[in-house]
């Protein structure tokens, strides 16, 4: 068999942008592991790097490709980057690298194109933290979003099925928590608007 | 030139060699904790603090780490500091010697080298010093205890500078603890050759600073709009600074000629060497052994030359390679392992040698661990052996050999 | 450009406001002082003051009222800690971006 060029093997490379405790790196963490379970041999999941704060802007990566992933390094061009707090949108690294045919999926009670961003790509907007209160996924004062927003990630991308998603919040979460979860990821699905 | 001056010639030990040598520099700070063979010279630094020949701060300790953590902040704020160690002491520091490196401080430390445990031995091999080999220090060896003396001085002179911290390494009882003449020089040339330490780092009230905080991987921008250093670039000018040590210490040994009347400027010893084809190599105390090898392998015809390595860190490669140049066979005497390797001087000389146009046979031997003694006369039979080996095949052997009783 | 010109050969850096960032983004609840059980505030008088001596990030202002620059307060909670009468809640708010 001939050998297989790296090049050829370029991952789906998501970038996950929310604040310290709402989730962010399980989120990267559950969609790795979802595409794994859906036959992705390569993916990688991992936060940004350094001193992570409860309350300050943080990132987290998720690679995804049909070979096992070499690269390392942090993710300069994303495929798609989910934005779990609108707050973030002022600033300039949520945006960086992402290119006309990329998706942005914001956490935001506007449509796409209220959001008012300025440069061509796909949009998908839900209001996860609306879909979240009302179930009362709130932990220590804190409405969890990171569930929620898969779904409006996979409806908008398709990158995995809801089915496989499902399997694998099952998989690791508590049995306690996994239907409020699921809900807040199907209420969400259903709610996405997409825009290009 | 050298001046002409009155020899003031005293028998000393290493360890005496050594506290006077950080007497006369005017030390201003002494942190240091006791480990044989060391202890002589912390307590002869202490006796003197404490009958007022030396103004100085002594902090006697509860640790190693601890002498150098001490050492830093004295020198940090501006005081002319330093200790001495020996084997799991300076392991002990290892933390804060890569500290007093990256804060760029010119700390000088005495290390009498001793071998490491287990099993315990408090006699003399290098692999104490060897050890700390990439913790950003100068590295310089003595060979006998007027080199301890003048090196010591000499390591004030070239830290301050550089503001690369100089570890003066001697071996411990073969030099520590052995009395031989010594030429001391007076303390007013001293002085003319050590001007007082003008710190990097200056503790101003009205101008606070922040030294060596979370510094991240990028450079970043400080609160006065100057571009500031990441941490890598932070290394690099460490490494520079290393790399330009080398001008530095010829420099000041130079220098210390023109005042005291003894040449140190040089990175390494040379013995006929001009017309050798085997170059015995070998750093310490065993570079002076080394020259009595060479007298005997001479007298049965057979033309030797001995490089007796004074500076470790930096390496002088280009220097190294000058030396080498007409050499067919360079047998290299190591008091040191790299486990798994060879000895940490025959690496430097391979590493040296790699792309030049000398193609010379090289033979490595670890000898004197932990104390083991090592006569001329053995150094005479391996390099022999060596020559032999040639007959069979000129290639590099992987590992070395080892002079001992297995 | 690089960054030699800033001279220095260790980390070195001049300590000011905003040295880490605009810390007071890291915050989730905010801490409000209420003047009316607030000891210097009610007095009227320069005293008791704890807030501002064990505000890690020095953000407490000593004055009547002591006044929190919510730029870099990080929403800690020290100051409702320790102080004596209870004067400080920590409350929810909406972020607001720039």
């Amino acid at each position: 068999m001939p050998q297989k060029s790296s090049l050829n093997n370029r991952p789906i490379e998501i970038r996950w942008h929310g604040r310290g405790g709402q989730g962010a790196i399980t989120a990267a963490k559950i969609i790795a592991a979802a595409a794994y379970a859906k036959g992705y041999r390569g993916v990688t999941a991992a936060p940004s790097f350094g001193a992570e704060r409860r309350g300050a802007p943080v990132s987290a990566s998720t690679r995804i490709a049909s070979e096992p992933i070499m690269v390392v390094s942090q993710v300069e061009k994303p495929d798609i980057v989910v934005v779990l707090d609108h707050t973030l949108l002022s600033y300039p690294d949520v945006t960086q690298g992402l290119g006309k045919d990329g998706w942005m999926i914001v956490n935001s009670p506007l449509l796409p194109k209220e959001l008012g961003i300025k440069f061509e790509c796909n949009v998908a907007t839900a209001d996860a933290t609306r879909v979240c209160e009302k179930l009362g996924l709130i932990v220590a004062g804190l409405v969890i979003v990171n569930t929620a927003i898969l779904g409006a990630l996979i409806r908008a991308t398709k990158i995995v099925d809801l089915p496989t998603l499902e399997k694998v919040i099952r998989e690791r979460f508590p049995a306690s928590t996994v239907e409020i979860n699921l809900a807040a990821i199907n209420k969400t699905y259903e709610i996405t608007r997409s825009a290009k | 030139m050298a001046i002409q001056r009155k020899a003031n010639v005293h028998i000393l030990d290493g360890n005496q060699a050594a506290a006077i040598a950080a007497m006369m520099s005017r030390v201003q700070v002494i942190a240091a904790y006791p480990i044989t063979p060391q202890t002589p010279l912390t307590e002869q630094l202490s006796r003197y603090v404490e009958q007022g020949e030396l103004q100085a701060e002594y902090v006697a300790v509860e640790s190693e780490h601890s002498a150098m953590a001490v050492c830093t902040s004295a020198s940090l704020v501006g005081a002319r500091t330093f200790t001495a160690t020996s084997s799991h002491g300076l392991a002990y520091m290892h933390e804060m010697l890569h500290w007093a490196a990256g804060a760029r401080l010119p700390i000088v430390l005495a290390c009498v080298n001793r071998a490491i445990g287990a099993p315990w031995n408090v006699l003399n091999d290098q692999q104490d010093s060897i050890s700390q080999r990439d913790t950003g220090w100068i590295q310089i060896y003595c060979r006998n205890n007027q080199e301890i003396m003048d090196t010591i001085i000499q390591a004030y002179r070239i830290a301050e500078q550089v503001f690369v911290p100089v570890m003066v390494c001697y071996d411990g009882y073969i030099l520590s603890h052995t009395e031989m003449p010594v030429d001391v020089p007076i303390q007013e040339e001293v002085d003319r050759y050590l001007p007082s330490y003008q710190p990097h780092t200056v503790l101003d009230p009205a101008n606070p600073k922040n030294y060596n905080l979370v510094t991240l991987a990028n450079p970043r921008v400080g609160v006065d709009g100057k571009l500031c250093h990441g941490y890598m670039e932070l290394r690099y000018l460490l490494q520079e600074a290393l790399q330009n040590s080398k001008e530095v210490i010829v420099k000041s040994g130079k220098e210390f000629n023109q005042l005291f009347g003894r040449d140190y400027a040089n990175v390494f010893w040379e013995d006929r060497n001009e017309d050798a084809e085997i170059t015995i190599v070998a750093m310490g105390s065993l570079a002076m052994e080394a020259i009595v090898a060479a007298d005997m392998l001479r007298e049965q015809g057979i033309k030797v030359g001995v490089l007796g390595l004074r500076v470790f860190r930096p390496f002088p490669k280009s220097e190294v390679v000058q030396a080498l140049r007409k050499s067919k066979l360079i047998v290299v005497f190591d008091k040191n392992i790299s486990y798994g390797s060879e000895g940490a001087t025959c690496s430097e000389i391979k590493s040296a040698l790699y792309g030049t146009y000398i193609n010379a046979a090289i033979r490595n031997f670890i000898v004197g661990l932990g104390g083991r003694d090592i006569k001329a006369r053995e150094l005479v039979e391996a390099t022999k052996k060596a020559i032999a080996s040639l007959k069979e095949t000129v290639v590099n052997p992987d590992y070395p050999e080892w002079i001992c009783e297995i | 450009m690089g960054t030699r010109d800033c001279n220095h050969i260790c980390d070195e850096s001049s300590p000011g406001i905003g040295e880490a960032g605009r810390t007071g983004e890291w915050r989730t609840l905010m801490p409000v002082i209420d003047d009316k059980k607030c000891t210097a505030s009610k007095l009227n008088k320069p005293t008791c003051f704890l807030c501002w001596l064990y505000c890690p990030e020095a953000v407490i202002t000593k004055g009547i009222p002591p006044l929190i620059n919510l730029e870099y307060c990080k929403g800690c909670g020290i100051c409702l800690q320790v102080c004596p009468v209870q004067a400080i809640v920590m409350i929810h708010e909406e972020k607001i971006a720039d």
